[in-house]
């Protein structure tokens, strides 16, 4: 990690390495031509460098290598600490995030897009956080508390926040502001706070107790250089892939140019709290396994390895030990050397359960259709969650979604019968590549796309199977989001930043199962899909010629002919042939849903099919959808007998529309008029 | 329409309506309406030795409402059916053309026509006439007149009465219609009728008054000849048993058009029983006849890819087996070239009518 002259144009608030009196006599010991140093003098020059200063230099690291880039980053490091607390805590989720111009100086405000400073504030409604720990998170890097667990979570350093307030105050030389309340009965405080970046340590500047409206919650502010502007790995596209991974939170988002976006809520459960758990075996490196025989509290060596590690029972500890050579009650202290060597190759060549996998609090494919269904347009959605799997010794799950398709609204075309063209219609827009959307834990991934393990494996599905048209090497074609979410209690990144996923064997293989099968239902949806057009088409060329054939009949026959009847009859032929109920079913003429595709949404012109809602918590439509396949023909029957069902029942339950004067990304529903929802959930 | 009188015929009207009945019925039965339509191509046409002419087998096609492929085909059926039954209860005659035009519209609330194009509606009119087993005469529909005729032959039409040796050197225009009912033929007293391809040849020798000297009756169709010239040569050669020789240009067309006169088309087997003329005779322009006569080969034309396509398909019909025929085909592929009939004016204008027919007359030089 070298630190590049180009990074070290520190501002003057702190006084960087460079600037010591040493950085002029090194000048002269730098040309060619002087005289070799001595190890004195390099003596004199070696030092300590505080974490602080090694960030100062190397801000690309944490995500603040460009403006932009940096604006974004604060922002989703106190969003994810917002989201983080509020589920630790239990409590769902309302975050506000703002973003201000700031004036330099006497100048006039610029406009969003001019504007090169900024003013970040992240309201939470969180557990709040203790008066005393208030500098120290907001003011030293590395503290946290969640770097010494194995616990699912979006922060894992400690760095996150510290990192983003110590950006602020090298850019702009102001403080990070914070008010914080743990309860309605407890008083909010206010905090100012920098960081000494030499001692990496919080100097406190302002410290008191304020009203404030929020009953319990986080508010920090955070005054930085950035630039803003909208599109590819923008604030709001993090927003609005936050939103989607996170169906159980409230967004608000006041955007620099003065406008107010809401995120609503899709889905009112939080995720399962994912448990801590300890070290697996598997996943321990040899350096740290006699860094733990140091630190361990337990007297005897099989002692130490039950109850330091998962899954390593007594017994097993014991056998382990017979198995090196090494006694199961010595001290774990005296490991050392070859022997800890040999043990430790035992422990590795042992076969060992898999760690549990409670750790881990995946998103859930209903959640994961609430989100997809709720920011992205589409005709077809659908989620897979991946049992978990393991790689080096942590666990991990995949989840994948997909949401296809153009607003329904603009595909009535093939409904209308006067224009039998409809042929070339799917044909538009195929040029479009499809969105990759990647998470970790939860936590929207927006840059190093082409590094990543999630987009690699998308690249390598072949979705041309799928009835998708893929160049080689490219992304799959069409209106297509894709939706890949790692959830692991350590999610093995590329590098510090965060950004883009390591491509272990079996992530990538576990990316590409679940792929497959969203591949698989759109495959199947598609095909049906093409299927009913077609035979809708068909009908409706012969619907066009009946009225023709009846009129000739009845002109042959002299014009004595029941001609309507005639028509009825051949009108009824050409339904049965085409499909019949089925295609009305699959065009969504009637009451009923397509089967046969689990997880899955399917919206077509006339709203989204079937019963269920998607506001509604998981637990009373879990139990409708379970019920077993109706055979085909009872169903038809039902279908005619119940036509009615729509507004009676279950039916009722109409997915929350989104409130006006929200974003326009989002859904417009049609104001109530019937939108429905329908998963089918039934097993293959 | 043209208001030509004719005669009812009721039993091809019923037929007509018989397609109405046959789709109500399926209607009511919840059955695809379907018709079987006589397969007309090669494949579903055997050549009668024995009779010498072609006969349609009985390979049919069944063409249904409820089917992409046909539906449209069906309406149109049904649609050319309607204007058809139309005619007979008008007792009018009408063109091919004239069907297409009545038959074509929009169709309610789309932007599709009926018909786009007459090749849509002609095929269609054959296909009931096989389907139907009715004649095109019978279905009033006329084929354009095209034809002319000189000679010395008497023919009686609408009351008229029509005497080809007085008729100038345009002579009478065959009707496409010229059954019996139509075309009475008074008297004629021809030895032999001389059917040419060419109407530039036609000209050429009803100038000369070549009919008068041979004392023939002139036929030309002007390329393919119609149903009405073909009709013609047959009675003629049924009721005054005259002999019928074809004169065409020396390509594979020109023997296709003599294959055609002689035992019928593919297209329209059914009717070589009324059309057909097995005894007619190629009289030229043969392969041969180029060095026979001392044509300079300049005036020869190439034989295009099509050319020599059309006359290797030849040579596998079975009505070109005979071994003249095989001979006479394979000869102009080997030189390569093939001859028109107006290429004779090389040696001189008078040439066809001076030397070339009398030469061949005389000599009995033609083809069976
Ligand atoms: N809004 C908040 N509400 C409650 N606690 C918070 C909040 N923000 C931060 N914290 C606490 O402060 C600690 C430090 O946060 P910080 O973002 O610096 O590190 P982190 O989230 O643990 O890890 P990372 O560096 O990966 O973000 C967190 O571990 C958490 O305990
Ligand atoms: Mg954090």
């Amino acid at each position: 990690m070298a630190t590049h002259k180009s990074t070290a144009s520190a501002p003057k608030s702190v006084s960087p390495p460079k600037a010591s009196p040493q950085a002029g006599t090194s000048k002269k010991s730098d040309s060619r031509a002087g005289s070799p140093v001595t190890a004195v003098e390099m003596g004199a020059r070696q030092r300590e460098i505080s974490v602080s200063e090694f960030f100062t230099k190397n801000r690309h690291l944490l995500g603040f290598d460009n403006p932009r880039k940096a604006l974004l980053t604060c922002v989703k490091e106190a969003v994810d600490n917002a989201l983080d607390a509020c589920e630790e805590a239990g409590i769902l989720p309302e975050v506000t995030v703002q973003l201000e111009v700031v004036a330099i100086g006497s100048a006039a405000k610029p406009s969003a897009s001019q504007a090169t400073r900024f003013r970040v504030t992240v309201m939470d409604n969180g557990p709040g956080i203790v008066r005393q720990q208030i500098p120290k998170i907001f003011a030293k890097l590395l503290y946290g508390s969640k770097f010494h667990r194995l616990r699912m979570s979006r922060g894992q350093q400690g760095i996150g926040i510290s990192a983003a307030g110590m950006y602020g105050q090298l850019t702009t030389g102001k403080p990070v502001k914070i008010i914080s309340r743990i309860g309605p009965k407890a008083s909010a405080h206010y905090f100012e706070v920098q960081i000494d970046t030499k001692k990496n340590e919080p100097l406190v500047h302002e410290n008191k107790q304020i009203e404030w409206d929020q009953p319990r919650g986080t508010q920090v502010v955070i005054e930085v250089e950035g630039r803003y502007q909208k599109g590819r790995a923008s604030v709001d596209e993090y927003l609005e892939q936050t939103s989607i991974a996170n169906a159980h939170v409230r967004l608000i988002y006041r955007s620099p140019d003065g406008e107010t976006k809401e995120y609503p809520r899709a889905y009112h459960e939080l995720p399962p709290s994912p448990k801590e758990i300890k070290p697996h075996p598997y996943g321990i490196e040899f350096g740290m396994f006699l860094k733990m025989l140091h630190e361990a509290k337990s007297q005897t060596l099989s002692g130490f390895l039950a109850s330091d590690f998962c899954r390593v029972t007594l017994p097993l500890a014991d056998e382990m030990c017979k198995t090196a050579k090494v006694s199961p009650s010595a001290k774990p202290r005296d490991i050392r050397g070859a022997t800890a060597e040999t043990l430790y190759r035992t422990i590795q060549a042992t076969k060992i359960m898999a760690p549990p996998t409670n750790c881990l609090s995946p998103i859930g494919e209903k959640a994961i259709l609430s989100g997809l269904y709720k920011q992205i347009k589409g005709e077809f959605y659908t989620a897979v969650s991946r049992p978990p799997s393991v790689y080096r010794g942590n666990p991990f799950i995949i989840e994948a979604g997909l949401a296809f398709g153009k607003a329904p609204d603009s595909e009535t075309k093939p409904e209308k019968p006067t224009m039998p063209l409809a042929e070339g219609e799917q044909e538009e827009g195929d040029s479009e590549l499809a969105r990759v959307i990647r998470y970790a834990n939860r936590v929207p991934l927006l840059y190093q796309q082409s590094a990543c393990a999630i987009f690699k494996a998308v690249l390598a599905t072949t979705w041309r199977n799928y009835g998708i048209s893929q160049s080689r090497g490219a992304l799959p074609a069409g209106p297509m989001a894709i939706f890949v979410h790692i959830a692991s209690v350590w999610v093995p990144f590329t590098s510090e930043s965060k950004e883009a996923i390591a491509e272990y064997d079996e992530i990538h293989k576990d990316i590409t199962l679940a792929l497959r099968e969203c591949g698989r239902r759109l495959g199947l949806f598609l095909r049906r899909r093409e299927r009913a057009a077609s035979e809708f088409r068909r009908r409706n060329i012969f619907e066009l010629y009946i009225e023709e054939v009846a009129e000739a009949c009845n002109r042959l026959k002299g014009g004595k002919l029941p001609v309507e009847k005639l028509k009825a009859q051949l009108q009824k032929i050409a339904s049965s042939r085409t499909g019949g109920m089925k295609t009305d079913e699959t065009l969504g003429k009637t009451g009923a849903g397509p089967e046969g595709l689990p997880h899955s949404i399917i919206v077509t012109a006339e709203g989204i099919e079937g019963e269920s809602s998607l506001a509604a918590p998981v637990s009373d439509d879990m139990a409708i959808e379970e019920q077993p396949a109706v055979p085909q023909s009872e169903r038809r029957q039902k279908v005619k007998t119940g036509s009615d069902k729509r507004s009676s029942g279950k039916a009722t339950a109409v997915p929350s529309v989104p409130k006006k004067g929200s974003s326009s990304q989002h859904r417009e529903g049609p104001g109530g008029t019937g939108r429905k929802t329908h998963r089918t959930e039934k097993r293959k | 329409m043209a208001k030509t009188k004719i005669i009812k015929n009721r039993a091809v009207e019923k037929k007509l309506v018989g397609l109405a009945d046959m789709v109500i019925a399926s209607a009511q039965r919840e059955k695809d309406p379907t018709m079987e339509i006589p397969l007309r191509a090669l494949s579903n046409v055997t050549f009668n030795p024995r009779k010498g002419l072609l006969e349609m087998g009985g390979k049919k096609q069944a063409r249904s409402f409820f089917n992409v492929g046909m539906a449209k085909k069906f309406m149109q059926t049904m649609l050319v059916a309607d204007a058809l039954s139309e005619l007979q209860r008008a007792e009018l005659t009408t063109s091919l053309r004239e069907i297409y035009y009545r038959t074509k519209h929009t169709i309610q609330d789309s932007h599709e026509n009926t018909f786009d194009t007459q090749d849509e509606s002609d095929p269609i009119i054959e296909d009931l006439e096989v389907s139907l087993v009715a004649l095109r005469e019978e279905l009033h529909v006329r084929a354009e007149n095209g034809g002319s005729v000189v000679g010395p032959l008497v023919l009686g039409d609408d009351g008229d009465r029509v005497d080809c040796a007085k008729l100038g050197k345009g002579g009478y225009s065959v009707p496409s219609i010229v059954e019996p009912e139509y075309v009475e033929i008074r008297r004629c007293t021809a030895d032999f009728v001389l059917l040419v391809e060419k109407g530039t040849q036609w000209n050429r020798l009803s100038e000369d008054k070549f009919w008068r000297r041979y004392n023939c009756v002139l036929l030309t169709g002007n390329g393919q000849p119609p149903r009405g010239v073909r009709r013609l040569a047959r009675r003629l050669h049924e009721e005054y048993k005259l002999p019928v020789y074809v004169l065409v240009d020396n390509d594979p067309w020109g023997y296709y058009i003599y294959s055609v006169v002689k035992q019928g088309s593919i297209n329209l087997a059914f009717e070589s029983q009324r059309m057909a003329i097995p005894k007619a005779k190629f009289i030229g322009l043969s392969s041969a006849d180029p060095e026979r006569y001392e044509l300079p080969r300049n005036v020869g034309i190439k034989l295009n890819e099509k050319d020599i396509a059309r006359a290797k398909e030849l040579l596998n019909y079975q009505w070109f087996q005979k071994p003249a025929w095989q001979v006479e085909i394979k000869r102009m592929l080997a030189s390569g070239l093939k001859y028109e009939l107006d290429a004779l004016a090389n040696k001189d204008f008078q040439y066809l009518t001076k030397k070339y027919l009398p030469r061949k007359l005389k000599e009995k030089d033609w083809l069976d």
